[in-house]
């Protein structure tokens, strides 16, 4: 399961970070930011389904598996 | 009052310059000058701009090859592609992509169509908010015909200016109809921009370096430049009680060359304000720097998109809060982390100014510069924290001259601009 979480909807419920804290951090004052790259290993689908469900604003998004490439920088 | 002036605009002195130039171009000479020249091989093209190393010039140095491969692939593979120029330049202390726009239309355009063919799209967008660029690529544009734009088809859409108007995912959600603020990623536009297909968001500056690869090739484009950072770029150079000058400098010049030709002696020289706003604060170590993106982020700070404002008798705690306050104004007000990070610190940087902040006001901004990093959607509340960290690393015995009321400079009457280094406050473009 990939995820995003579109921080322009996000109005600071909180609701997230109780259901699944490892993947959402609230800062002071209780926005949310995603942690990690948005890809969620099976054993913790439930709790961030259960974020995804609870939040007030629709603002976490399951996205499908990407057609698209990412380019690389060769610098990096 | 404010006194208006003419922008002083020269290439450094010894080259030969490629983007600027005196006068406004016009269609014909252009033409004669090799411009508008048939692309043959779009493939060989590409490959020329990977080995030139040719940088974007919007502020975030990304290598232009790998933007167009990755375009031209997804466009490939989901339906299409679309380019954009983007004008929008919405930092205030910058003006050299609206001086393109306005006086060399047909060099901008001539690299659209170049990297329209290079991930072959058939429509374009020059995306700009200044009303002047704007009618000027308008006619530039009817100047062309079909087989010169190799069948492109290309709209100017002009928008109100702001900040963060000019960010990639602002345009493409003007240009699919919405408003001029940035969207969160993914996706980003070479994913799905506009009309849902992958968008090259190039700005102008980068568009207009294409036609000069395409005629001679990257190993003359390597000329100037340092190994890492290729070719000429255009510096806006405001602040030093000058007046603001546009130059097209080689990557690698020595900061104190650039002072000596602008006129301002090095002794006077507090620090600078780097890449517009957005890289921060740097103190008196800018005088040993070469002005290329290797040089300037060992400062820890980023040529961005080349605009230097150059602090004399302004003191660095003053212009902080007042670009702070700028932040603060000037988000989008989308991301909760942003406008409440830029409202909480320009609070804080201000009464730093006014010498009334507190230890435990400066322990609060030197954690939010940490932590509130990568919170927004777009790059605006990085640009508010580089800011706040910058002066805090940058300038620590000034910052506990100020928490202890003791700044003279601002004791007198503190710098305060709305738009600090603002280049159209002062001339006239």
């Amino acid at each position: 399961m990939r995820i995003k979480l579109d921080r322009t909807m996000c109005d600071g419920f909180g609701a997230c970070a109780r259901h699944a804290p490892e993947y959402f951090s609230l800062d002071d004052w209780g926005y949310a930011s995603l942690e990690g790259n948005g890809a969620i290993p099976e054993q913790d689908r439930d709790a961030v389904m259960r974020a995804l469900l609870d939040c007030p604003v629709h603002a976490i998004i399951e996205l499908s598996d990407s057609p698209t490439a990412a380019p690389q920088d060769a610098r990096s | 009052m404010t006194t208006t002036t003419a922008l002083t605009v020269a290439a450094w002195p010894g080259i030969q310059p490629r983007l600027l130039r005196h006068g406004d171009e016009a269609y014909a000479e252009y033409r004669k000058q090799g411009g508008y020249h048939p692309l043959d091989d779009a493939d060989h093209l590409l490959g020329e701009v990977d080995l030139s190393g040719l940088l974007g010039r919007g502020g975030a140095a990304f290598p232009l090859a790998v933007k167009l491969r990755a375009v031209r692939d997804n466009g490939r593979r989901c339906g299409g592609a679309v380019v954009v120029a983007n004008g929008e330049e919405g930092e205030p202390a910058s003006i050299k992509d609206r001086w393109l726009l306005r006086h060399r239309p047909h060099l901008v355009l001539d690299g659209l169509r170049l990297a329209a063919q290079i991930v072959e799209a058939e429509r374009a967008h020059v995306y700009v908010s200044d009303s002047h660029a704007a009618d000027v690529v308008e006619t530039a544009l009817a100047d062309l015909d079909a087989a010169t734009l190799a069948g492109l088809s290309v709209s100017v859409v002009t928008v109100a200016p702001g900040y963060v108007a000019g960010e990639e995912t602002a345009a493409v959600r003007v240009l699919n109809g919405g408003p001029a603020k940035p969207t969160d990623k993914p996706p980003r536009p070479f994913e799905q921009g506009v009309a849902g297909m992958s968008t090259l968001v190039s700005n102008v500056e980068t568009l207009a370096n294409l036609p000069f690869l395409q005629r001679h090739g990257s190993a003359t484009f390597r000329a100037h430049g340092t190994s890492a950072s290729p070719g000429t770029f255009l510096a806006t150079i405001t602040g030093a009680e000058r007046p603001p000058a546009l130059y097209e400098l080689p990557h690698g010049v020595a900061f104190t060359d650039l002072l000596s030709l602008h006129g301002v002696p090095t002794d006077r020289v507090r620090g600078v304000l780097m890449g517009g706003y957005f890289a921060g604060l740097v103190n008196r170590d800018m005088l040993d720097a070469t002005l290329d993106h290797e040089s300037v982020r060992r400062l820890g700070s980023a040529l961005g998109c080349g605009a230097i404002a150059i602090l004399t008798d302004d003191c660095p705690v003053a212009v902080a809060a007042s670009v702070m306050a700028y932040y603060d104004r000037e988000n989008a007000g989308q991301c909760g982390s942003c406008f409440n990070g830029t409202a909480a610190m320009s609070a804080v940087t201000e009464a730093l100014r006014d010498g009334v902040a507190t230890q435990d006001d400066l322990a609060r901004l030197e954690r939010w510069s940490v932590v509130l990093r990568g919170r927004g959607a777009c790059a605006t509340l990085d640009g508010a924290t580089n800011l706040a960290a910058s002066l805090l690393i940058q300038f620590p015995q000034l910052v506990a001259r100020h928490l202890q009321n003791g700044c003279e400079t601002c004791h007198a009457g503190a710098f305060s601009a709305v738009r600090p280094y603002e280049v159209e406050a002062v001339m006239t473009a």
